[in-house]
């Protein structure tokens, strides 16, 4: 009887880790068949070719024009300078911290970086629009400071903590012995991180990297506020663009149900669902191939 | 001649006394055994020698170590570690073929010509005994190595830094009998050309390789003397017990 009481319990206790187990991937194939649903509908009124490069985003014209063109170029640039600005300063930020720094100062860097990655994004945003847009502004003599560029800036500090964190972490791990064989065979500090340990951690450096910019092209908040939000094709970094992101936060208040700009707006959240699928699955693989 | 003379050497780690008063000397072109119990301080002394112990928190030295009458101190630390290599008790290949192994040091120091590289290659694997055995597979990874030819092609990387005097860190704890005895064939080879300090667990090893063996024991350097000597009539009783296999 005890023996069967225990049982049962055994079996309950193993379907309920089977079923918060399950709940996670449950939720994403749901959302996922939700986004699909709405989002497919807007291709009965647009190719998808023209959905994705069409040139002009007017989706309260009429008939309206959905072409999200500007937009993935408005997310792509502002990613790719975040990119510019935060991959080199986080990768060097960790190599100081995994190498050179002192424990003291090890620590107090370590927990700064935990600080920055705990500030809301709207809160960052909130500061860059009030210093960095009228300092851009200012710098490259500007009608407006509200560009690209204000949202690169504001968004690498965004990602160099996951970049940071996720680097140091694999510039630790990489084996004690490669640094003393380096080191035994003469090598100074500096070639030893630069030809064994960034090497043998590239992998986890280049996971970082992705999981960075991840965060970079989902992030809404903050590009919203600073980077002006007009949905023009841009031809620098110093021109007021609208991101994926920012298109969905902006107008999904005020899309009337069931209108073509409605499911369109769906239909930029599957391709934004891609984006960051893809840069996942990178990362990803770059973690696996480590271990 | 003498290589190295260390006088009054006494090493610290945090409060851990790990070497007391400890003087020996390295003579030219001989192997030096070192042995002891783990915990003797055998390791601390030979990575004392190219100053690797500098790497841990809380280390602190007294007294004297001279490589060829110069303070090692004074010497440039990566000079002196191009001077005095080292292999390591697991053998650590560098996660690249054999030729970019063995071509790592000389290519740190600015060798950029292909066929000077190659011939570097090619001797020091001749020396390290391994070239026969992997003279048509240089460009796979050096991973791909059985562990003796690892070992192996780390002396072999050793050497291709040119050094004077070569430590050897147990190099062959993790290796079979077989590997072992080339190993051994290839640092007496290696003694007409290089001063080798090997710190061996193996007491029999350093029974058939060293011509001076020295014991330690719990930090201190009991005694040191010839080969031969240290094995039939050692001067110490703890000597004695240690390597008849008493205790250890």
């Amino acid at each position: 009887m005890q023996l069967n009481m225990r049982k049962v319990k055994e079996f309950i206790v193993e379907k309920l880790i089977l079923i918060c187990g399950l709940a996670s991937i449950f939720f994403v194939i749901l959302i996922f068949i939700f986004l699909a649903k709405e989002g497919i509908s807007v291709f009965k009124s647009v190719s998808p070719f023209k959905f994705l490069f069409g040139k002009s985003w007017y989706p309260i014209s009429e008939p309206p024009q959905l072409g999200i063109l500007p937009l993935i170029l408005g997310s792509l640039l502002v990613t790719l300078g975040a990119a510019i600005i935060s991959v080199p300063i986080g990768i060097a930020c960790a190599v100081y911290i995994a190498e050179v720094a002192p424990q003291k100062v090890k620590e107090i860097l370590k927990s700064g970086i935990e600080l920055l990655a705990a500030i809301p994004s709207v809160v960052l945003g909130f500061i860059g629009m009030v210093t960095l847009v009228p300092w851009v502004k200012s710098v490259f003599h500007l009608p407006t400071g509200l560009t690209a560029l204000s949202g690169s800036i504001m968004l690498a500090f965004m990602a160099m903590p996951t970049i940071v964190s996720i680097a140091e972490d694999a510039l630790y791990s990489v084996p004690k012995n490669y640094k003393e064989g380096a080191l035994a065979l003469g090598a100074t500090h500096w070639q030893t991180i630069y030809r064994v340990l960034l090497p043998a951690a590239s992998s986890g450096i280049v996971a970082a990297v992705m999981l960075g910019i991840g965060r970079v092209i989902g992030e809404t908040m903050a590009v919203m506020m600073i980077t002006g939000n007009s949905a023009v094709i841009p031809n620098t970094i110093l021109q007021p663009v609208r991101t994926l992101t920012a298109t969905i936060a902006a107008e999904m208040g005020e899309v009337v149900v069931g209108s073509e700009h409605y499911f369109a707006l769906f239909a930029i959240g599957i391709v934004l669902f891609v984006i960051s699928f893809a840069i996942n699955v990178t990362a990803d693989l770059f973690l696996h191939k480590r271990k | 001649m003498s290589k190295f003379r260390i006088v009054n050497l006494n090493v610290w780690f945090g409060g851990v006394h790990s070497l007391r008063e400890v003087n020996l000397e390295v003579q030219a072109n001989e192997i030096l055994s070192v042995i002891g119990p783990s915990n003797s301080g055998k390791t601390t002394f030979i990575r004392m020698l190219n100053r690797l112990n500098e790497l841990q928190l809380n280390f602190r030295m007294a007294g004297d170590l001279n490589l060829d009458s110069v303070s090692i101190n004074k010497i440039d630390v990566e000079e002196l570690r191009r001077r005095v290599g080292m292999v390591f008790a697991l053998p650590l290949p560098l996660p690249l073929s054999i030729f970019d192994n063995v071509a790592y040091g000389p290519r740190m120091q600015g060798v950029i010509n292909k066929n000077k590289l190659k011939e570097i290659v090619e001797s020091c694997l001749k020396q390290a005994y391994l070239w026969d055995e992997v003279k048509d597979r240089l460009d796979i990874s050096a991973f791909k190595l059985s562990g003796g030819q690892q070992q192996r092609l780390c002396i072999a990387r050793t050497l291709a830094v040119e050094p004077e005097v070569i430590l050897f860190d147990e190099p062959c704890s993790g290796l079979d009998p077989i590997s072992t005895a080339k190993v051994e064939e290839a640092m007496l080879k290696l003694k007409q050309r290089y001063t080798i300090v090997l710190v061996t667990n193996n007491v029999k090893q350093a029974a058939r390789v060293g011509d001076r063996t020295a014991f330690f024991l719990n930090g201190e350097l009991i005694e040191v003397d010839q080969t031969d000597k240290i094995f039939t009539a050692p001067g110490d009783q703890r000597t004695d017990d240690y390597i008849s296999g008493k205790f250890g």
